[in-house]
């Protein structure tokens, strides 16, 4: 049980609706440097986010996660606000379509084909792995 | 005057005509309180990204980046905003007049339309209509926002284009919505915005500032577009009801008219047999 003076506030917020608001102990989520966990007092900061999970943990010592894809961090000492273009929560994702998504990427990947777009596949691929991640 | 079958005619035509201006205003009502509240969730998204925009440059005014400076190329890029339907009152219009008063050279405009008459209308007055995006406004989405997004940035990248404008009607309430005209790209912040940012904690940048707003100005163009499409769906259905409602009270007065005149000609119809019939009968007698 952490106390009240070491919370801080969350914020996901997406394109089309305020994913989640809510008080925080920790957050734990990707970006493009690599995981970074942010408790209050955390320096101030603006990140890039890869696609990953985030994990927020309460004051009750309990555990949220969400899929985050694409988006940015910023990190002020008592608030930490995701602006994330797509979030979801894990029981919002589609598992065959992530699985299909996943195995159509990696064909994708497997073939060399020339006009290969190696990014868009990669960026795919990793979405989908977030998507079935989650869900395990 | 007119005979009362004439009158009769009309007056069931202007009627049917009622019927589909009140059904057009209540479906409009509907959309348009949709696009309200499409509107209000879309709104904290592009609060933060314009937050971290002005921040990023408040901290950091010697940065030199692409997308702050005009390119080289001469050419404007244009994204209109329009409707792909009419009977919406002056709502199109006033936005092509919008881009045709602005000053902004003709022959130097590439127009990236979204909505089929903003797209005519621009055709016809001899503007170069480089894209059309048309269908998006039936069901405006983030994803076609950034789709479009990507596209202007892609040329502005390749330095096609020097800067970026978007028209579209912004949404003040149901029955004012504002032809606005505004510069994405180079970026340009209030500068009251800058200087309150600057008062705030000093924040860093991962992995740096550049990086950052690499990845931040396309976001923030991104849901501009966004929040432009949505504006532009409630002021078009907003435009829309307004017409239709002043199209069905038109029609009631015109059918109250036409019964006057109906009830008239059938007195004076109904005297006129009287008249015939009397005298008829005094020339019997």
């Amino acid at each position: 049980m952490a106390d009240e003076k070491n919370l801080f506030d969350i914020e996901i917020i997406c394109p089309d609706r305020v994913f989640h608001t809510g008080r925080a102990y920790m957050v734990e989520f990707n970006t493009t440097e690599g995981e970074i966990g942010v408790y209050k007092n955390h320096v101030p900061i603006t990140t890039v986010l890869s696609p990953g999970v985030v994990t927020i943990t309460d004051g009750n010592d309990q555990k949220t996660v969400a899929a985050v894809h694409s988006g940015f961090a910023s990190v002020l000492q008592d608030k930490v606000t995701l602006l994330a273009e797509i979030a979801e929560w894990p029981d919002e994702i589609d598992v065959q379509r992530a699985e299909a998504a996943k195995q159509r990427a990696e064909k994708r990947l497997s073939e060399h084909a020339e006009d290969l777009d190696v990014l868009r596949a990669e960026v795919a691929l990793k979405k989908a792995l977030v998507r079935l991640d989650i869900k395990k | 005057m007119a005979s009362m079958k004439d009158i009769k005619q009309r007056k069931s035509s202007i009627q049917s005509t009622q019927q589909i201006t009140k059904a057009m205003k209540l479906v409009s009502t509907v959309k348009l309180q949709k696009a309200r509240t499409r509107a209000e969730n879309a709104n904290p998204f592009f609060q933060h990204v314009y937050k971290t925009v002005s921040t990023i440059l408040a901290k950091s005014e010697n940065i030199t980046h692409p997308y702050l400076k005009s390119g080289e190329s001469d050419r404007i890029a244009v994204v209109v905003i329009t409707s792909n339907r009419g009977l919406a009152g002056g709502y199109n219009s006033n936005i092509v007049k919008l881009i045709t008063e602005s000053g902004l050279p003709k022959d130097k405009i590439d127009v990236y339309a979204i909505g089929g008459k903003g797209r005519d209308s621009l055709t016809h007055k001899g503007y170069t209509v480089v894209s059309d995006d048309s269908p998006v406004m039936e069901a405006p989405t983030y994803t076609d926002a950034k789709e479009i997004c990507d596209k202007v940035l892609d040329s502005f990248a390749k330095g096609e284009i020097g800067e970026i404008y978007l028209a579209y009607a912004h949404f003040k309430n149901t029955v004012v919505n504002v032809p606005t005209l505004m510069r994405l790209l180079p970026v340009e912040v209030d500068e009251e915005d800058v200087q309150e940012s600057k008062v705030e904690a000093p924040m860093g940048f991962e992995p740096n500032e550049e990086e950052v707003l690499d990845m931040v100005i396309p976001k923030y163009v991104t849901s501009l577009f966004y929040g432009a499409l949505i504006d532009a769906v409630a002021s078009e259905n907003g435009a829309r009801m307004q017409a239709m409602d002043s199209a069905t009270s038109n029609a009631e007065e015109m059918i109250s008219d036409l019964s006057l005149k109906y009830n008239r000609a059938r007195q004076g119809a109904i005297t006129q047999e009287l008249t015939e019939i009397i005298a008829g009968a005094q020339a019997i007698s």
